[in-house]
């Protein structure tokens, strides 16, 4: 039977999607402009009908360790914030991934730095994307470019988070938050039982079976030595993630001449600024990473002797573009266009980047 | 067939719920379309606009540079985005929120004295549908069937009851929108 199209906010797509792929709880704390998920969640009342919890917690601090104690059950556990909220849970997030553990992370971002603005931004990609609590860990991190993959990656994200046990985020955008657009909603999957838990998840912690031995969930290590084979795991773990989970779009590549890099909403932008360039006989096209990490490295390793140039076009003052730079590693230019604060560019002034920036080089 | 628009006044005067109206009717009508609020900390007086897009293709930017059609509902507003409308294209404005009008010449300017045609009808709730039915003249981007079915789809059932005023105002402003030369 094909399923009801719907009109909604990106932000009200992520709460549905978790109420319908069968999510075990949410804690969370309201912040401008992610709100609309907990207010959807609230409206839902999810409680009343999968069982599904949902919590204000007092603090975003609170929240990443409600999620932290959630995962290490086993449980399918989620939060969401946006920028500043997002650095308070970054502690939590750390001791998270240190102690392998899967959830989902929901980041709407706004402009930055500090308390910033509430408009769009996608200032929090090194945060993403390198680290941005302590210590040498990595985040599954899917950048959606619609309402329709605010839906999808919020299953994606949590089976990525199991296959792997390591926490998955959504890294939006206020457009992509705010925006309404056409999405189809995946149909309910009951929430697992907790037998059903237990058998997939021998390493939780949610009541000893006889005869085997306790699970200990810990980021930590007295002895170095243990510690430093646990880093080892760590990073053999993340190759693999390398190697196998890396998504992108190509649109218009064939026969560019250059390329912009972009993600989320300014991959949007880009696309509207491609037919423009397109209209004026200006071959460009776009790749849109879809994995931030895993990057899509090779991709656009691929291009280097394809394109003359390559503009990222991102929401920041250049983050994405040190990713692109060692892809290509010196072989062509590479420059950066965005807005920084708040301000989403026009599609127009995307095309006035590129020529100035890379086409009368 | 792809149609921008922008819809730009003060907040409190419905410009957000118009497009989201407009999205929806869109939507029944089996198009494509993207609804894109320029949100802040928005409050009664202060400004709002938002970007609707309806299309028969798929749409890439929700955030755009310039638009086909530019209903402008105070003057602020008027003069942020006279200046962004395409080259042929349209501006509608509602002559109680607008000292000085439109003077570019490219462009078709409309005027729909909404707000005194509201007044009227002893609702000014109704002033947004009645902008709409203005647009809806000039651009028959959705039908006023689908406008109806959207409501139906989008307003609670205990609001029903107030679609028939809203399909009235629409009609009104179908009547009432006319060319400044």
């Amino acid at each position: 039977m094909a399923q009801e199209v719907l009109l909604m906010k990106g932000n009200e797509a992520i709460a549905r999607a978790a109420i319908l792929c069968g999510a075990d709880a949410y804690f969370g704390y309201p912040i401008t402009p992610q709100s609309e998920v907990l207010e959807t969640l609230a409206e839902l009342k999810p409680w009343e009908t999968t069982g599904m919890v949902v919590l204000q917690a007092e603090s975003e601090v609170a929240a990443i360790n409600m999620v932290y104690g959630g995962a290490a059950t086993g449980k399918m556990v989620w939060t969401s914030s946006s920028s500043p909220g997002v650095s308070l849970k970054q502690e939590g997030i750390s001791y998270i991934a240190g102690a392998e553990l899967p959830c989902l992370i929901v980041n709407v971002m706004r402009g930055g730095p500090g308390l910033g603005t509430i408009q769009p931004s996608q200032a929090d990609y090194f945060q993403t994307t390198k680290g941005g609590g302590h210590g040498d860990y990595r985040l599954i991190a899917l950048a959606p470019a619609s309402v329709q993959e605010m839906a999808d990656f919020v299953e994606l994200g949590f089976k990525l988070a199991f296959k792997y046990r390591n926490p998955a985020i959504i890294l939006s955008d206020g457009v992509i938050g705010q925006m309404m657009e056409k999405v189809v909603l995946p149909e309910q999957k009951p929430r697992r039982t907790d037998a059903e838990v237990i058998e997939q998840c021998p390493w939780a912690a949610n009541g000893k079976a006889e005869g085997r031995k306790p699970n200990i969930i810990t980021s930590l290590e007295m002895d170095p030595q243990k510690m430093e084979v646990r880093n080892l795991h760590l990073q053999a773990k993340y190759r693999e993630i390398e190697e196998n989970e890396v998504r992108y779009e190509e649109i218009q590549c064939d026969d560019a001449e250059y390329l912009i890099v972009a993600f989320g909403s300014c991959a949007r932008i880009g696309q509207k600024a491609i037919q423009m360039a397109r209209a004026e006989g200006i071959k460009v096209g776009l790749l849109r990473p879809i994995t931030l990490w895993p990057f899509p490295t090779k991709a656009i390793q691929g291009y280097a002797n394809k394109v003359k140039g390559m503009l990222s076009l991102e929401l920041n003052a250049g983050q994405m573009i040190e990713d692109i730079r060692l892809a290509v590693n010196g072989t062509i230019p590479v420059e950066h266009f965005g807005r920084l604060g708040g301000i989403v560019p026009g599609p127009d002034e995307v095309v006035n980047a590129l020529k100035e920036k890379l086409i009368k080089h | 067939m792809t149609h921008e628009i922008i819809i730009a006044g003060f907040g409190g005067q419905g410009v957000l719920s118009m497009g989201k109206i407009l999205a929806y009717a869109g939507l029944m009508e089996n198009k494509e379309v993207t609804w894109m609020p320029a949100y802040g900390p928005e409050q009664r007086g202060g400004t709002a606009n938002v970007t609707v897009i309806v299309s028969d293709e798929r749409i890439s930017s929700p955030i755009l540079s310039s638009y086909d059609v530019a209903i402008v509902l105070n003057q602020p507003s008027l003069e942020k985005f006279e200046p962004k409308v395409k080259e042929g294209g349209i501006i509608i404005y509602d002559s109680n929120g607008i000292i000085k009008p439109p003077t570019r010449k490219d462009i078709k300017v409309y005027r729909i004295d909404a707000v005194e045609a509201a007044n009227e009808m002893n609702n000014t709730k109704v002033f947004n549908m009645i902008v709409l039915g203005g647009l809806l003249k000039l651009e028959p981007i959705v039908t006023l069937e689908g406008v109806v079915k959207a409501l139906k789809k989008s307003l609670p059932e205990r609001h029903h009851k107030l679609i028939p005023m809203n399909e009235e105002a629409i009609k009104k402003g179908m009547q009432i929108i006319e060319e400044v030369k």
